[in-house]
């Protein structure tokens, strides 16, 4: 057991002697971002208004029930009229599957991160909080023609030098 | 010179009852072990559990088939990836579902990488067991971190992925996925020879694991163990190699076992393993075939009445899905044969008889997650 004896420390400050002098591979993080993934699944969810049909799919493929959609029972220029569509994000589980299941194109999961609230209430959002705006862009998620337009993804894999072989 | 341990008690004295966890931080989650010292030396060892529960076999019975994939996510998370697949099969075993080529080769890259991605965990967390506290776990999640970049970039997240779909997956691979896996693929040989070089013979290692909690090939087969806990004990048993599921009979490699069923030797072929991984990945790669990458399937599936049982070699040993349809939209029955359940009952065979500091040790290297135990 110990003829080993002595090899180890000398082995390990020779891989400490050899990161000492890599690059890190570290972000300092609120002043430095990385861009997410172009099909990131953010902590959101983004409604076109003008797109959706009122169908309902989405709320049926949610395996949480976090959609609560009411519409009009009669058909209005080839689409029911949504007099409510509400998802609660404190259910949410960002699986996708609604945006998935879409036939129209009309919802999208967000790209932004740091969504955070202080109070339970104000993750549930209707109508006009789940439009897109500025601040809540759509993310690439089932949807490439988005994802072409978003940065590409910064990889650990391109900002480590990787290992001298 | 092998070091004397204590499995004989030359001065016995009375045995006391202490308890191990639910919350310690050896303890890999919230598991509870009610031992039985004598001294230091342990007498006997109950392993409680069930502080994780959350229902998952039950709340799959009122989801459909396809909304049952993240549930799925969340039995072991440091696998999600092979859970999905496991699953999956399951499903389209059920309802015989054909699956397209390109589907069936992108769920091998993605259950390899996370094979890989799982035992970088496992053979850190047993280091950090071992008293090399987070120095070698941190160069391992780093290696870890790329993949969880590549998955972040298939499927959109880092953890619960929800990536595989019943007939296929959900989305096809980006294009800057293949040249990202191609340098890692490049580099990944080279860091696991930086932990070989740095751990491998590393006295303390050799001395802390070698010869403890030694799991003997009768024992192991007996109490139906699997995965790296069986093949360190000397059993050649892969359900990829034995009953190949998806497309791995067309791949090449290896199954590395040990000899002496000890904490080392779970250890040595975790670290074989990834190796093979990196094996299969580049002949998956290289492949590749084109086309569709979901088959048709009814946003409903309604297998029709039966069972089927699907059993994947996950990191941890044998996952198997067993899926009871009665013809409805959502599983009648749905049991998790989860493999750190099963291996977790030979802990007390391999802890009798040594100290306190080993069951740390002997339970790091069996590498369960608490999640995917309790269900």
């Amino acid at each position: 057991m110990f003829e080993h004896y002595g090899i180890g420390i000398v082995k390990g400050m020779s891989v400490t002697l050899r990161n000492l002098f890599r690059r890190p591979v570290t972000t300092q993080y609120p002043e430095q971002r990385l861009n997410p993934s172009r099909r990131t699944r953010g902590n959101e969810l983004i409604w076109n208004q003008e797109r959706c049909t009122g169908c309902g799919t989405c709320a049926k493929s949610c395996p949480q029930g976090s959609i609560d959609i009411v519409t009009s029972t009669k058909i209005e220029e080839n689409k029911y009229r949504v007099e409510k569509f509400e998802v609660d994000m404190g259910y949410c589980i960002f699986c996708g599957l609604c945006v998935e299941a879409c036939p129209y194109n009309a919802i999208f999961l967000g790209y932004a991160y740091e969504r955070a609230r202080y109070r339970r209430g104000e993750l549930v959002l209707a109508k006009e909080g789940l439009l897109e705006s500025a601040e809540r862009k759509p993310s690439g998620y089932a949807h490439p023609e988005v994802a072409a337009e978003l940065p590409a993804q910064s990889l650990l894999l391109d900002k480590d030098r990787g290992r001298r072989s | 010179m092998t070091t004397k341990t204590t499995r004989e008690i030359t001065l016995p004295t009375e045995p006391f009852a202490v308890n191990i966890g639910p919350a310690h931080p050896s303890t890999h989650g919230v598991f509870r072990m009610l031992t039985t010292l004598d001294g230091e030396v342990i007498l006997n060892m109950e392993p409680i559990f069930g502080y994780l529960h959350r229902g998952i076999e039950k709340l799959a019975e009122e989801r459909t088939y396809g909304g049952c994939v993240p549930l799925t996510d969340r039995l072991d998370y440091l696998a999600s990836m092979s859970n999905n697949l496991a699953y999956v099969l399951a499903v389209e075993k059920l309802a015989g579902i054909a699956v397209p080529e390109r589907a069936e080769y992108i769920r091998v890259i993605m259950a390899e990488l996370q094979r890989i991605a799982s035992h970088l965990i496992a053979v850190g967390a047993f280091l950090n067991d071992c008293g090399a506290f987070m120095t070698p776990i941190l160069y391992m999640l780093r290696e870890r971190e790329k993949i969880l970049d590549l998955f972040d970039m298939v499927c959109g997240q880092r953890l619960t992925y929800n990536y595989m779909r019943v007939g296929g997956v959900s989305q096809d691979i980006p294009e800057e996925f293949a040249p990202a896996l191609k340098k890692f693929l490049k580099e990944m040989p080279g860091w696991i020879n930086e932990y070989e070089w740095l751990l491998k013979e590393n006295e303390i290692l050799l001395a802390r694991a070698k010869g403890v909690g030694i799991l003997t090939r009768e024992m192991a087969i007996n109490i139906s163990a699997s995965g790296p806990v069986l093949r360190a004990s000397g059993v050649e048993w892969d359900i990829r190699r034995a009953d190949p599921y998806s497309i791995y009979d067309r791949f090449e490699f290896d199954i590395p076992t040990g000899k002496a069923g000890d904490c080392y030797d779970r250890y040595r072929v975790r670290v074989e393993e990834m190796r093979q991984s990196l094996r299969i990945l580049e002949q998956a790669l290289k492949d590749l075939p084109g086309g569709e990458v979901r088959s048709e399937v009814p946003h409903l599936i309604r297998p029709p009445a039966g069972e089927a049982y699907s059993h994947i070699e996950a990191p941890r040993g044998e996952l198997g899905f067993y899926l009871v349809s009665d013809g409805s939209i959502a599983p009648y029955r749905f049991h998790v044969r989860a493999p750190t359940l099963i291996n977790l009952t030979a802990l007390n065979d391999m802890m009798r008889g040594w100290k306190v500091a080993d069951l740390i040790l002997i339970f790091g290297s069996i590498d369960i997650c608490l999640a995917e135990v309790d269900r």
